[in-house]
């Protein structure tokens, strides 16, 4: 089930990944043996249960960890990703524009043109009228949106998203993954989504990976394919939604 | 515009203050009547206990030898000078124990015990090395605000939001960057706060210097004066000493308000 051919389309390849965490109360085998592919362009939802190892994955493929095993290979060309955490991470001191302009200073990138295209993609999103406002002056909802042209500054191949619309309540949750989800698909952005919430998971993503129990490996894959498919809140309706959610909520079940 | 019952309310509430600020003069003017009433009456010892004119007279003398203005004008300078270069020190020292983890590792326990340690006791140690002069002061003084510095300042800095940390790694931020965009700018009101601690920090370890060295400043007044048994003088330092302690706590206030305030 699990390809690891090299397919033409791949733009990340994961090659049996293991991670194990040392410290002095002992070692922790958080991924074993993981192995995924990503295709160029798609929206990727990785679900599984608390504490399997969603998060260790990303911080390894943005070198925030090292990993103890394993390949991460880029057939296409080396790839530059963007990383977009939980919540609050706009720097309080800085202005949006400012804060939009990190990623770029850190890279020594801010050319008039990279300037412009943040500034273009802060017009396009409705935050025009905020560019030199600091972040405690929007809502939730606004400052997630800040946080995704932070990372689109860069000009990122693939998106990292990591619980990413958690801290936001659920009404402005389902508007603002609506409103990111839109955003991505116009940029044409590879993206890999961690996410709690399957119904999120199911409305937003191409492909969703199920995870196992730590150590994590893939347990399933699911394709979603619905009919008149559009946006993740339409895509609620549809009705093979409830049946992806069933399906997956029966794999992810724990017994606590 | 405020509805009626707000503005009342406001009233209600300034009349209060006022009221407060009043009660406190009028206490304080009681206390210096009483003073100067059991002293003149002879009720107590005016040899030991002085009195409010005698006071100030004492502080007209001293200003009319021109020795006031010397006096205070060096404890402040001291006070000053240790406190500005305990800031910087301080700071830099932090810097570099952030940098290197080992070394703070290593540095921790001794700084736990410097901390501790009243630093009057190196006082013979620090003349000794350094002679009975200004210098001692200011190492006294030293001594006392850079290590506090120290260990506010890093604490500020391990508080930075971790993921603020991952989020310039993510982006290939560079040690020297991370401290620059994220560390620095985090801590930012720690450090200004610990400038009001550094501050009265440092005027007690000039005080503790001159009391050791003893050659001018208000520590010196204060010491000279119970030498020579001379009350008026001891109690004119001491509140001399109190103005200048409020004075220059309320400017660095003032200083932590303006610097927080652009934030
Ligand atoms: N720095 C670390 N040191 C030691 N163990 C760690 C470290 N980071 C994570 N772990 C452990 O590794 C496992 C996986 O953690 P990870 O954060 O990747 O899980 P997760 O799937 O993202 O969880 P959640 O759903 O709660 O976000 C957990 O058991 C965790 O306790
Ligand atoms: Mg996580």
């Amino acid at each position: 089930m699990i390809n690891t051919s090299k397919n033409s389309n791949d733009i990340l390849v994961i090659k049996n990944l293991t991670k194990i965490y040392h410290n002095k109360e002992g070692e922790t085998l958080a991924i074993k043996d993981l192995n995924l592919n990503i295709k160029e362009g798609e929206f990727v939802a990785i679900v599984g249960p608390s504490g399997c190892g969603k998060s260790t994955l990303l911080s390894i493929l943005c070198n925030l960890e090292d990993k103890s095993a394993g390949n991460i290979i880029f057939p296409k060309k080396e790839v530059k990703l963007g990383y977009m955490l939980q919540e609050d991470t706009l720097f309080p001191w800085l202005n949006i524009l400012d804060n939009c302009l990190l990623g770029l200073k850190v890279q020594k990138k801010v050319t008039k043109e990279n300037k412009d295209n943040v500034l273009k993609l802060l017009n396009t999103y409705g935050l025009k009228d905020f560019i030199k406002k600091y972040p405690n002056n929007l809502s939730g909802g606004m400052r997630q949106r800040v946080a995704l042209i932070r990372t689109l500054a860069t000009n990122p191949d693939i998106l990292l998203l990591d619980e990413a619309f958690s801290a936001l309540d659920y009404q402005t949750r389902l508007a603002v993954s609506d409103d990111v989800w839109k955003i991505i698909k116009k940029e044409k952005k590879t993206t890999i989504m961690i996410t709690h919430d399957i119904a999120e998971a199911i409305s937003m993503a191409d492909r969703v990976i199920v995870l196992t129990n730590r150590p994590s490996k893939v347990k399933k894959i699911y394709n979603i394919e619905m009919t008149n498919s559009s946006s993740p809140i339409n895509n609620r309706k549809c009705p093979e939604f409830s049946k992806y959610y069933d399906l997956i909520w029966k794999d992810i079940d724990i017994h606590v | 515009m405020y509805s009626q019952e707000h503005k009342e309310f406001l009233k209600k509430r300034k009349k209060r203050k006022i009221l407060i600020t009043l009660t406190q003069l009028l206490i304080l003017i009681l206390l210096i009547i009483i003073w100067e009433l059991l002293a003149k009456y002879e009720i107590i010892n005016t040899f030991i206990s002085s009195s409010p004119s005698k006071i100030i007279n004492t502080i007209m003398d001293l200003y009319k030898t021109n020795n006031l203005f010397k006096h205070i004008w060096i404890t402040i300078y001291e006070t000053i000078l240790s406190f500005g270069l305990g800031t910087i020190l301080g700071i830099i020292i932090a810097v570099i124990l952030w940098w290197n983890n080992f070394l703070y590792k290593v540095l921790d326990p001794y700084l736990t015990v410097i901390n501790s340690l009243p630093k009057v006791a190196l006082g013979p140690i620090i003349i000794i090395y350094f002679g009975a002069n200004i210098n001692s002061i200011i190492i006294m003084a030293l001594l006392i605000s850079v290590i506090i510095t120290i260990i506010t300042v890093y604490n500020g800095f391990t508080e930075t939001d971790i993921n603020k940390i991952n989020l310039l790694k993510s982006f290939k931020a560079t040690k020297w960057q991370i401290l620059k965009m994220a560390i620095l700018p985090s801590s930012y009101s720690t450090i200004i706060s610990s400038l009001k601690i550094n501050i009265s920090m440092s005027l007690i370890g000039v005080i503790m210097g001159e009391f050791l060295v003893s050659k001018e400043g208000i520590g010196y007044l204060i010491m000279y004066g119970s030498q020579v048994f001379n009350l008026n003088l001891v109690i004119s330092g001491i509140i001399i000493l109190m103005i200048v302690s409020i004075l220059m706590y309320k400017i660095v206030s003032y200083i932590e308000k303006i610097l927080i305030k652009k934030d």
